[in-house]
């Protein structure tokens, strides 16, 4: 049997990434269609009913587009953070603190003009995701914790909080023992344009701002430096803890805004689900926009497609929703595991040529951001001898 | 093709996008020769030899050894036919030692007694001369040393051709002496090694034949004996150079820059600079000397404020900049270009073009929250012609230029600033002859228009050719500043080495 040898690439060339990419998304249809055939249906039949299901009339885009707003949002403030390589995962939990957040003011300042609630729930939800992104950023950047495991674990915090709030002080008393947390009043609830609540339009100039934000300003450009190397950014006189504060800040601000929206628009009031899982899926979705605001737009609407899709075909076909969700599996399986080729050549024996030189450690980060002149040192040097 | 050729490259060709990093490279290497390969930053010497590891394969030609055609698809390949290489940069596993590094990697290693090992690499030492404690971190060992472990790991493989690339670059004078005498200890046991160098010298002092490229092309193989540096020169470059460095003398002098009992703690807290106290002058360049790691990156790095000073001042035009952030310092005309032997460690975004990595240090000085990108392309098109970069674009990943451009640029922000101070840190690192005078021409400039310059140097000539005053510090302490025109490369040595400026001085010697 000829060695197989897997190697690291250098060169990962936009198209042929792409290429591996699409690839991999054609192989996860044509294993689910395989499923789906032992399931006793026509795959071509089930592939095409979910795009009608999910585009075929104006109410069901309208439902397609309401799905993709919070993961568009969620999105762009994961890209933030994954920018600096900083693996902000617990965006579930800043979308459930946002919702918390404007709901506070939702539930307890009802009688507010409609355009001063709005703004104060969108205020306040921004400030709530972003504090939530905040705390592990200050521990990360203070005490080298790990953000993965810190980001996921306030995700459950936040649950558990809203729970609480539901069965105890928040317990819509109207609902006869059922534990629920007392629908919005109208005022509080985001209006449409086009049929569609408005978080679509904020979602277009959000992507806009964003994406500006990355590539223009003096803040995208200190958050790209210190993902590549916070040594290089110290060098450059960046306060680089700073940078990592405000940047997780804006990101959980991001998620936050979504939770908002959804609260608001969708699901008008406050519930442990409010997230739909968007948090989790925007990891995804942003991941495979490779960061970059305009394709976050594409990803999720595709996404988006697939999640309404597959719901559509739960009833039309009777597929269960269990079988439906396989396809969105193995799309993530498929695609997930193509990156492994676009970072990684894998040659067979000896005809195939090896690929370029090796790159550094990606996404090597220091565990902590220490500052160079501690508090005691300065003292030091006030006071300190001639010599 | 003679039957004594260990390896010959037939016809090599090699693209990366736009840029031909070979063109059609023959080249043959004998049998126990040491076989230089010289040519100017870029011109494909680090691509050629990579082929012989896997890391790069041709896009046209071939490779035989020992006659006989061979194909490369790892290192394994090239341990297999006995060729062992030894990289720009090193690939020894930090937090292991020396006898670790050694056995990882090799087939069954997990039951190969310890023992056994270290009797064949106290075997090997003893034959070819190197000193290595086998038992030793290689977080706590020089560059020297661990270059020699990564020689001691190869021959250790059984490899009979060695290939170095640019092992010069960062060993201190006394390194590369014991460097070249294991060289030659392996030539004559039969080894056949090829040596890439930028240092000339080196080149004449050890090589039996040299090869050079210029821009991906070989240009021609010559006798050493038949040759001459000038010639050399000439074929690297395609045009006569001129190797004088000319000092000026600036009439006006006033000093800017002081520090007083400077103390400092290196990054495993442990005393880096001990109650040093120096003063610099504008129009003059201050050249500090010093074996490596004694201080000279801690100095640096506190100057800048990347370090906390634990005692004594530092004053620029009669301020303490002690304490200061690095912002404020650099916002004062305090510039500093430190190349490590990393060359990318601090200082460049290696994934990043040369447009990002130029506004590294003044983006903030731009008004509002946006940064105008437009002048740094105009700087960045205008630096890649003065100090003749290669590079396919501005946007280009830095660190796909070769190791000598991706330090242009680096040094070529720092002189682009115009600082008040400049500090630079072994600017000329693995730069071809050509841009190392460059450099050094850069650097009068500076001087000559009344700034002040503060040069960390390895190579004694060039403290001594290029400098107004030498610093030379060991152990991170001061020794004593000379007066470059007047002072000797053994005095420096001596100090270096820790003597004290009277008991080096020639005439105190008796
Ligand atoms: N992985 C790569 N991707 C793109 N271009 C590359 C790559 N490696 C080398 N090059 C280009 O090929 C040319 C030759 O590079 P190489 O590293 O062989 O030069 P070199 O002679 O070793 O120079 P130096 O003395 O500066 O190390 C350079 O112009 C470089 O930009
Ligand atoms: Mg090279």
């Amino acid at each position: 049997m000829p060695p197989i040898k897997i190697r690291k690439r250098t060169e990962t060339g936009g198209v042929r990434s792409f290429v591996i990419r699409a690839t991999a998304i054609l192989a996860a249809l044509v294993v689910t269609a395989a499923f789906i055939a032992l399931l006793g249906k026509n795959p071509i039949d089930v592939y095409a009913s979910m795009v009608t299901g999910a585009l075929g009339n104006p109410h069901r885009l309208r439902e397609t587009i309401i799905r993709a707003v919070p993961l568009v949002v969620t999105s762009l403030g994961i890209a933030i953070a994954f920018k600096m390589k900083f693996w902000n995962i617990g965006a579930d939990g800043q979308i459930i603190m946002g919702a918390f957040g404007a709901s506070y003011f939702a539930l307890n300042c009802p009688n507010l003009p409609q355009p001063l609630l709005l703004l104060v729930m969108a205020a306040a939800g921004m400030v709530a995701g972003g504090l939530w992104a905040f705390i592990p950023a200050f521990f990360k950047a203070r005490f080298g914790t790990n953000e993965t495991l810190f980001t996921l674990m306030m995700n459950y915090v936040a649950q558990k909080w809203v729970t609480y709030l539901q069965y105890g002080p928040w317990k819509d008393p109207k609902a006869i023992g059922f534990p629920k947390i007392p629908n919005f009043v109208d005022n509080a609830i985001l209006p449409k344009v086009f049929g569609v609540h408005i978080g679509w339009i904020i979602a277009l100039i959000l992507v806009a701002v964003v994406h500006v934000f990355m590539k223009r300003t003096k803040r995208g450009y200190e958050i790209a430096v210190v993902g590549e190397s916070v040594d290089t950014a110290r060098y450059a006189g960046m306060n680089v803890r700073g940078i990592i504060l405000s940047a997780l800040f804006a990101s959980g601000a991001l998620c936050g805004l979504a939770g908002m929206i959804q609260a608001s628009a969708v699901s008008n009031t406050l519930a442990v689900d409010i997230s739909g899982g968007a948090g989790y899926t925007a990891i995804i979705t942003t991941w495979l926009a490779q960061l970059s605001a305009p394709a976050i737009v594409i990803v999720s609407f595709l996404f988006a497609v697939l999640v309404q899709g597959g719901s559509y075909i739960q009833t039309a076909f009777q597929i269960p929703q269990a079988a439906a969700q396989i396809l969105q599996g193995m799309i993530l399986f498929f695609v997930l595991g193509s990156e492994f080729f676009v970072n990684y050549r894998v040659a067979f024996g000896r005809t195939v040529a090896p690929s370029e030189s090796e790159v550094p450690e990606e996404f090597k980060v220091p565990a902590a951001y220490d500052e160079p002149a501690s508090p005691e040192a300065v003292k030091t040097t006030k006071g300190g001898s001639r010599g | 093709m003679t039957s004594s050729d260990v390896i010959r490259f037939d016809r090599i060709s090699k693209t990366f996008g736009s840029v031909a990093a070979n063109r059609a490279i023959s080249l043959a290497v004998k049998a126990g020769e040491i076989h230089a390969l010289l040519g100017e930053n870029g011109s494909g010497k680090t691509t050629l030899v990579n082929m012989l590891s896997g890391i790069y394969s041709p896009d046209s030609g071939d490779i035989f050894v020992y006659g006989k055609r061979e194909y490369f698809h790892s290192p394994r390949d090239a341990i297999r036919l006995g060729i062992g290489m030894i990289h720009q940069h090193f690939k020894l596993v930090a937090p292991m030692t020396a006898l670790e590094n050694i056995i990882i990697g090799q087939n069954g290693s997990l039951f190969i007694g310890k023992k056994g090992v270290s009797v064949k690499i106290r075997e090997l030492s003893a034959r070819f001369g190197l000193e290595v404690d086998p038992d030793k971190r290689i977080d706590d060992m020089s560059i020297g040393e661990k270059q020699t472990v990564e020689i001691l790991k190869v021959l250790y493989r059984g490899a009979r051709v060695l290939i170095l690339d640019e092992p010069t670059a960062v060993l201190t004078p006394q390194e590369i002496v014991r460097l070249f005498s294991i060289l030659r200890r392996m030539k004559d046991e039969g080894c056949t090694i090829i040596l890439i160098t930028h240092k000339l010298h080196e080149v004449m002092d050890v090589a039996d034949r040299i090869t050079v490229l210029r821009r991906g092309e070989k240009i021609g193989t010559l006798e050493k004996t038949e040759t001459s540096i000038g010639e050399l020169t000439d074929m690297m470059v395609g045009r006569a150079v001129s190797l004088e460095i000319e000092r000026s003398d600036v009439a006006e002098r006033k000093p800017i820059f002081e520090t007083r009992g400077l103390s400092v703690r290196g990054r495993d807290s442990l005393r880096a600079i001990s109650d040093l106290s120096f003063t610099l002058s504008s129009g003059e360049i201050l050249g500090v000397a010093g074996i490596a790691g004694s201080g000279q990156r801690e100095l640096c790095e506190s100057i800048m404020g990347l370090l906390p000073i634990e005692k004594g001042e530092i004053l620029f035009r009669g301020e303490n900049l002690a304490g200061r952030k690095t912002a404020e310092i650099i916002k004062r005309g305090i510039s500093m270009g430190f190349v490590p032997e990393d060359r990318l460690g601090m200082g460049l975004v290696a994934k990043m073009g040369m447009v990002d990595n130029l506004i590294l240090k003044d983006y903030r000085f731009q008004p509002g929250f946006f940064i105008d990108r437009s002048p740094a392309r105009a700087r960045a098109k205008k630096m890649i012609e003065d100090l003749e970069i290669q590079t396919p674009g501005i946007n280009t990943p830095v660190k796909q230029l070769s190791g000598g451009n991706i330090q242009k640029v680096l040094l070529g922000r720092e002189l682009g600033s115009d600082p008040e101070i400049l500090i630079t840190a072994y600017p000329v690192r693995g730069l071809d002859i050509n841009s190392s005078y460059t450099i050094f021409n850069l650097l009068n400039a500076q001087k000559e228009k009344g700034k002040a310059v503060l040069f960390i140097g390895e190579d004694l000539d060039v403290l001594l050719e290029l400098c107004d005053r030498i610093l030379v510090l060991s152990g991170g302490i001061a020794k004593g500043i000379l007066d470059a025109r007047t002072a000797t490369k053994e005095e420096l040595g001596l100090m270096m080495l820790g003597r004290t400026e009277k008991e080096a001085s020639p005439i105190a010697a008796h």
